[in-house]
């Protein structure tokens, strides 16, 4: 079975840009959970699964619609009590957002 | 050098086929065709079990499809639970039977998805091909699914007698402001593959709606996404059907029987567990049809040999068996087997007949999928 993919289909998005007050949360048709036996975070959507490395699951399971980006980085700083994350942690929520797997909320 | 697999992985895509009762009377259905001698259901407490033993294994996706799974009416019962264990569900369904109560039910029972099959773009194709009057009916469902918020998304099954319409029934997708259409060719197993010789579209065929379908895609303010799905009969390389059977796939048939792949109930010399005498996990890890076609100690030249065998996995069991007579050749679909003939000739055949979807008068009848043919073909 091939599935024959559009090579431009016309939406494609913007790459977007995220300020530090944003807030995130997983999209809609998205599910985030731990699953035990995987050893990992996995995203499930309609007939598919992503399986999350451990640093993109310590950043998604954060976006719980009310923290910013601001307190995503500060938490995770502090729980692997390092610094200067920003760039990276800002980096892979911009292109969590061009997937869909999260959604700014207002 | 083979694998052995001892230890597989979860099976992460639960399917389970709730009833093969089903208003419509599908020419190209996958079911059985002695599906009407089957007819020994598993209760409301089985299933609820199967999901809770599955999902300790580690499945995440469930598909609930059948038949019609809204001919079963604790189907919500079903989804509220699979929806407390943690799976992300997916109702497969011809929307007859969905009304206003149930959706809002389901939706509460948190059913996550719902894919809603057509079989043509105008009443009467749709209501010729599914032997019923439905089309008017399922518009009503497409509405539903868009009122109570999820993404409408159409799966419509391709073949000789519709496949000239692709592009009404895109229009018709737009028009029920789907956001995602899938042109599925058919794949021949059940009452598709009696039916073969009257659904094998034409390459020329495949070819306009390809076309078509790209054509589409590029029209302004387009937005549904739209995936082709080409029939692997036309293909040089088989699918990796299942991922290999036993990798990740389960499926349990309304009766209960545990198979590796829906259409695998064909295959000969294997005896399926069934959820009623054994364990899930017993099933999945241990009992031997499963572990029948794991790894790659079970192919034959050319597989054994080919640089392809850990992509495809030798391609389709089910479609080996059922043109070539032996469940362990390659997959005919291949252009490196030995069978692959069988293939090209049916294309061949195909490509001689006459293209014109009208041409429905031809000699061989249409067998519909119904519970009085099934028995007689039982």
């Amino acid at each position: 079975m091939t599935e024959s993919e559009p090579a431009g289909n016309p939406t494609v998005a913007a790459r977007t840009t995220l300020l530090d007050s944003a807030r995130l949360a997983v999209g809609r048709g998205f599910r985030l959970q731990w699953e035990p036996v995987q050893n990992a975070h996995v995203l499930l959507y309609p007939e598919g699964m992503i399986k999350l490395n451990g640093s993109a699951g310590a950043i998604m399971s954060r976006c719980d619609g009310e923290r910013t980006v601001a307190d995503i980085v500060a938490d995770l700083e502090r729980t692997y009590g390092t610094t200067g994350l920003a760039e990276d942690v800002t980096a892979f929520l911009e292109f969590a957002v061009d997937k869909s797997w999260l959604e700014i909320r207002a | 050098m083979s694998v052995q697999v001892r230890d597989p992985g979860p099976p992460l895509w639960l399917l389970m086929e709730l009833t093969y009762r089903c208003p419509l009377h599908c020419v190209f259905c996958y079911n059985p065709t002695n599906f009407a001698v089957l007819d020994r259901e598993l209760t409301t407490e089985d299933w609820l079990r199967v999901l809770r033993e599955a999902r300790a294994l580690g499945a995440v996706q469930l598909g609930l499809s059948g038949g019609e799974p809204l001919a079963r009416d604790d189907l919500e019962a079903i989804v509220a639970h699979a929806h407390e264990l943690g799976f992300y569900t997916n109702l497969i369904t011809s929307g007859i039977g969905l009304n206003e109560t149930r959706i809002k039910a389901l939706k509460q029972a948190g059913l996550d998805h719902i894919q809603l099959s057509f079989q043509d773009s105008t009443r009467e194709m749709n209501d010729f091909l599914s032997s019923t009057r439905t089309f008017d009916l399922k518009a009503k469902a497409a509405a539903l699914i868009k009122q109570y918020g999820y993404p409408m998304v159409l799966n419509v099954v391709l073949h000789r007698l519709n496949i000239d319409h692709a592009e009404q029934i895109l229009d018709m997708a737009e028009r029920l402001g789907a956001d995602y259409v899938e042109l599925a060719n058919t794949q021949y197993y059940g009452w598709a593959l009696l039916n073969r010789e009257r659904l094998l579209p034409s390459r020329e065929q495949v070819r306009r709606a390809e076309d078509t379908t790209r054509k589409f895609r590029l029209k302004p303010g387009q937005r549904m996404r739209i995936y082709f799905v080409v029939p692997d009969y036309f293909e040089t390389r088989p699918k990796p059907c299942m991922n290999g059977l036993g990798s990740v796939f389960l499926t349990i048939a309304p009766d209960g029987t545990a198979l590796p792949c829906h259409a695998a109930r064909t295959l000969p010399g294997l005896t399926f567990p069934n959820v009623r005498e054994a364990s899930v996990e017993w099933i999945w890890r241990d009992s031997p049809s499963f572990n029948r076609y794991r790894g790659d100690a079970w192919m034959k030249e050319p597989c054994r040999s080919c640089p392809d065998k850990t992509k495809d996995f030798g391609g389709c069991r089910c479609q080996a068996y059922l043109l070539t007579g032996d469940a362990a050749n390659a997959d005919p679909v291949c252009a490196l087997s030995p069978h692959h003939h069988l293939v090209t000739e049916a294309v061949a055949r195909a490509d001689a007949l006459r293209t014109e979807a009208s041409s429905l008068a031809e000699e061989k009848p249409l067998l519909f999928r119904d519970p009085r043919t099934s028995r007689a073909l039982s």
